[in-house]
């Protein structure tokens, strides 16, 4: 398969970006869409070029790293997938596509598409913890967590903090983001004891780090790669209410 | 000069070591331990866990990974479980039972004493995880659940469906956060250690490159802890993520820390075929689709033929015409042997002509059975995302078509050599989890890397390292303005410029791909004495190549990712042909390490114990010079060795 690619070259984060054409040429079906952007670079450095960078590492879509907006959608046309398990066959023999680094004040590009995700683990330190000590703790099996409370901190605890919901959203909110965290914990008991501070602290957090607010459009959730609901968005303000009133 | 190894293994019998150490060594008060600075190298398991834990006790702690979050540390993607001995299923389970798979499946090269640590802990990280808000599975009752692994006949396994690694790591990541929080840890993403800095014989610090801004920088410490992971992608294609790399281990290596037993690679059974030339990395099916799926291949070469045409599907193959060939070969654990055993039983048969893809290079893992017996609902719920990951990738429901299987490299069990307290041979210079030799043997069992990262991490090294920096609560901040600092950030700025200079013909990963080539080829699942001189042969020249004819292109002095590439490279180039003189030196096959010259009758691995019987600690003599070798006889007082027997 051949392809035009259209990718958002920037020097670093005080150079101004455009847009360069190149195209690849003889690609399988079953080459996965980084392993066409590695084709690409490797010749771009036969040619004495410059790579394109772009974050990446596991490559199982598990990790977060890789990221990308491929033709306007975050982690590209796949659905509950990453970038990185992305595969050439959704694309059709000599399509254009276009990649772009995440969009998002708070993520500011470092070079072409990577960017700095650095403000999700300031979010997570200011709050997305459970205060236990090394070896403070009682036997595992202490307290019976309902099975279903148990799966359901599982399904928002699958986030991977790619930042494609703040990319991906018009107001840049990282709601998504920090309602997973916070409902993962609000669902198990040894989460509650700093629920209130946690939720609290976690919004004043995204609040200062420049990202916008929540209006209900549900593109966070749309585009999530592990499909995480925003239900969680829901419990989060619940819990943040509740923090409020205490107040 | 060789080594003066002591393993500091304490005296008492094997279940009292551990707790009668813990009374001998000595601690630091908590006025001490702000005085103290401790630098920690990787932030997956092994190293978050330790970052936080050390934080937490009051050391000033700065933590370094090369990914843009500590979050993204290739624990992440350990999917399957993490083992422990709390015999929650009432199956028999213990910590000596614990301990003896582990020794046994390691094929008794590893440590008694620390492998017994291992076991004894493992209880407490399941506590620990579950307290930090972990999600295990969990049964209705409430209560924990549990499944099996291979190498062991217990139910002895936790998870978090498949992404265990995930949120194991994310705990210890939590964990971190509170410290970095409260100030104890300073986090440096986006760096890189290019050089651990030694001086009057003991670790003080290291040479790290920002990653964003290239800039090389110093920072200095009482002590260095490496937890930087293993060196499987010197094979180029491996299950490990793109950035993981022995670069770390390597340098201590290079400043005379011993490297242990090289040559023992995890080749593991269940990973998805290679498909083509423009591959990059190889992806796993976790062992827990051992569970329930069944692995075999046709009986008849034209069912083979067949299905390479295109003309018969799997499922169209009769029950009588398959051969489940491990259920056949091992009766008493059938489809959950150990890893090595696995992927060997599959190598033969492809290598008899069975392979059932148009490669000839893979066999098949069916849930079939599974299906008709406990319904697809229920192993949507136990697999679902790993079916859901396979059929991304192929394009296959593994619901509707076994899913096809075949070995490929997942984990290093040798790596630097630590003593019990898991120091190396440099002082003040630790090395823990996949970084280190000390607790795998020859093969590692299933779900426990992440019980080894989080047993060194949170419950071994925050106690061991302080009967060595009690000597130093008198010392000042090392200072980082001397000639050893001085001399390493030269040679580091220098092997920089030398490689931006080379301005050769081949790319950093054509160079990369001729050396996986020739590991695989002659230092992967078999090897002969043969194949591992070709080896050495080859990568020296591919080495001498690499520095002539190499492309590095872009400004070191920004962000540059074929330099980083580059950089690591040049350390795998020296690391595959250690890994090739080890294996070659070791004339006996051992767990994942397999001398075709050394089996049974039967194709088992074949051991020579009264020669073998010993760790290969190698000291670095440079570049181009053959290392020097010294020897940790291993010694059981517990167990008995016997030829590792997983028929019945």
């Amino acid at each position: 398969m051949n392809f035009t690619l259209k990718i958002w070259r920037q020097k670093d984060a005080k150079s101004k970006g455009a847009f360069e054409t190149y195209q690849v040429k003889d690609i399988s079906a079953d080459t996965s869409f980084l392993e066409m952007l590695d084709i690409l670079n490797n010749d771009l450095v036969h040619a004495g070029k410059e790579p394109v960078a772009f974050d990446h590492d596991c490559r199982e879509g598990i990790c977060g790293m890789c990221s990308l907006h491929i033709n306007g959608l975050a982690h590209g046309p796949g659905q509950a997938a990453t970038t990185c398990q992305i595969y050439m066959r959704k694309f059709k023999d000599g399509d254009t596509i276009t990649i772009e680094p995440w969009r998002s004040a708070a993520f500011p590009v470092i070079k072409d598409l990577v960017v700095n995700r650095g403000a999700y683990d300031q979010i997570l330190q200011a709050g997305g913890y459970v205060s236990v000590r090394t070896n403070s703790v009682p036997d595992a099996n202490a307290i019976p967590i309902p099975k279903a409370d148990a799966d359901e901190s599982m399904d928002a605890a699958a986030c991977i903090g790619c930042g494609a919901c703040a990319a991906t959203c018009k107001n840049g909110s990282a709601m998504l983001f920090v309602a997973a965290r916070v409902s993962s914990l609000a669902k198990l008991p040894q989460g509650r004891v700093e629920g209130a501070r946690r939720a609290k602290a976690m919004v004043a957090k995204m609040d200062e780090l420049g990202f916008g607010n929540c209006t209900n459009t549900g593109a966070c959730q749309a585009e999530c790669p592990k499909g995480i609901s925003i239900a969680h968005i829901a419990r989060l303000n619940r819990e943040f209410l509740a923090a409020k009133i205490q107040d | 000069m060789a080594f003066k190894l002591d393993a500091k293994i304490p005296q008492g019998k094997l279940a009292e070591k551990w707790s009668n150490h813990k009374a001998a060594i000595k601690v630091v008060s908590p006025a001490n331990k702000r005085k103290l600075d401790i630098i920690v190298i990787g932030t997956g398991l092994g190293g978050g866990a330790a970052a936080a834990s050390l934080g937490e006790l009051g050391y000033n702690v700065k933590v370094f990974c090369i990914q843009d979050s500590p979050r993204r540390a290739h624990s992440i993607a350990a999917q399957g479980g993490i083992n422990a001995a709390k015999n929650y299923q009432n199956d028999n389970d213990s910590v000596y039972r614990l301990f003896y798979d582990t020794i046994k499946g390691g094929d008794y090269r590893a440590r008694e004493a620390n492998v017994y640590r291992l076991a004894e802990v493992s209880n407490l990280i399941i506590d620990q995880c579950v307290a930090q808000g972990v999600p295990f599975a969990r049964e209705y009752g409430g209560l924990l659940a549990n499944r099996s692994f291979g190498g062991a006949q217990v139910s002895r396994t936790f998870y978090a469906r498949g992404q265990t690694g995930q949120q194991l790591l994310l705990g210890a990541y939590a964990a971190l956060n509170k410290e970095i929080a409260a100030g104890s840890v300073k986090s440096y993403p986006r760096h890189e250690m290019l050089d651990v800095v030694v001086e009057n014989g003991e670790a003080r610090g290291i040479i790290a490159r920002n990653l964003v801004t290239g800039e090389i920088e110093r920072h200095g410490a009482h002590a260095v802890v490496i937890a930087s992971g293993g060196y499987g992608n010197v094979f180029f294609l491996s299950t490990n993520a793109m950035g993981s790399n022995g670069s770390a281990a390597f340098q201590c290596y290079r400043k005379g820390a011993g490297f242990a037993n090289p040559c023992f690679t995890q080749i593991h059974p269940t990973c998805i075929p290679v498909h083509g030339t423009q591959q990059s990395k190889l992806t796993l099916m976790s062992e827990s689709l051992r569970n329930d799926g069944r692995i075999w291949v046709p009986k008849k070469l034209e069912d083979v033929k067949a299905l390479r045409a295109g003309t018969l599907k799997p499922s169209d193959i009769k029950e009588e015409d398959r051969d489940y060939y491990l259920e056949r070969r091992y009766p008493a654990f059938g489809n959950l042997v150990p890893r090595d055993v696995a992927s060997r039983a599959a190598k033969e048969r492809c290598d008899a002509g069975f392979g059932v893809n148009e490669t000839g290079l893979a066999v098949f893992l069916d849930f079939k059975t599974a299906i008709e017996r406990l319904g697809k609902d229920i192993i949507k719920q136990r697999y679902g995302n790993l079916f859901d990951m396979y059929e991304e990738i192929t394009d296959v429901s593994p619901y509707e078509e076994p899913m096809q299987i075949f070995p490929a490299v997942h984990y290093t069990m040798g790596g630097i050599w630590v003593d019990y307290n898991l120091m190396t041979t440099i002082p003040g210079l630790y090395a823990i989890g996949e970084a280190n030799f000390s607790d795998h043997g020859a093969n590692r069992l299933g779900a426990s890397a992440l019980m080894q990262g989080l047993a060194d991490g949170y419950f071994v090294l925050p106690y061991t390292i302080g009967d060595y920096l009690a000597a130093k609560i008198q010392a000042p901040k090392v200072d980082t303005n001397t000639p050893a600092f001085e001399e390493a950030e030269k040679a580091v700025k220098e092997k920089i410029a030398k490689l931006m200079s080379i301005n050769g013909k081949q790319s950093v990963d054509d160079i990369h791909k001729k050396l996986g080539h020739i590991m695989w080829e002659n230092v992967g699942m078999a090897r002969t004495k043969e194949s591992l001189e070709k080896a050495i042969v080859e990568i020296q020249a591919l080495r001498k190549e690499f520095w002539k004819d190499v492309k590095v292109v872009g400004d070191p002095m920004s962000f540059n990712v074929e330099l980083e590439k580059a950089l690591r490279l040049a350390d795998f180039l020296e690391l595959g042909e250690l890994m090739a003189r080890d294996a070659l030196n070791r004339a006996e096959s051992c767990g994942g390490h397999f001398r075709s010259e050394h089996q049974t009758e039967e194709g088992e691995a074949l051991r020579h114990d009264e020669e073998f019987s010993y760790a290969a600690v190698w000291e670095y003599k440079g570049m181009d010079e053959a290392p020097e070798l010294t020897k940790e006889p291993l010694i059981y007082e517990e167990t008995e060795r016997k030829q590792r027997n997983y028929k019945d």
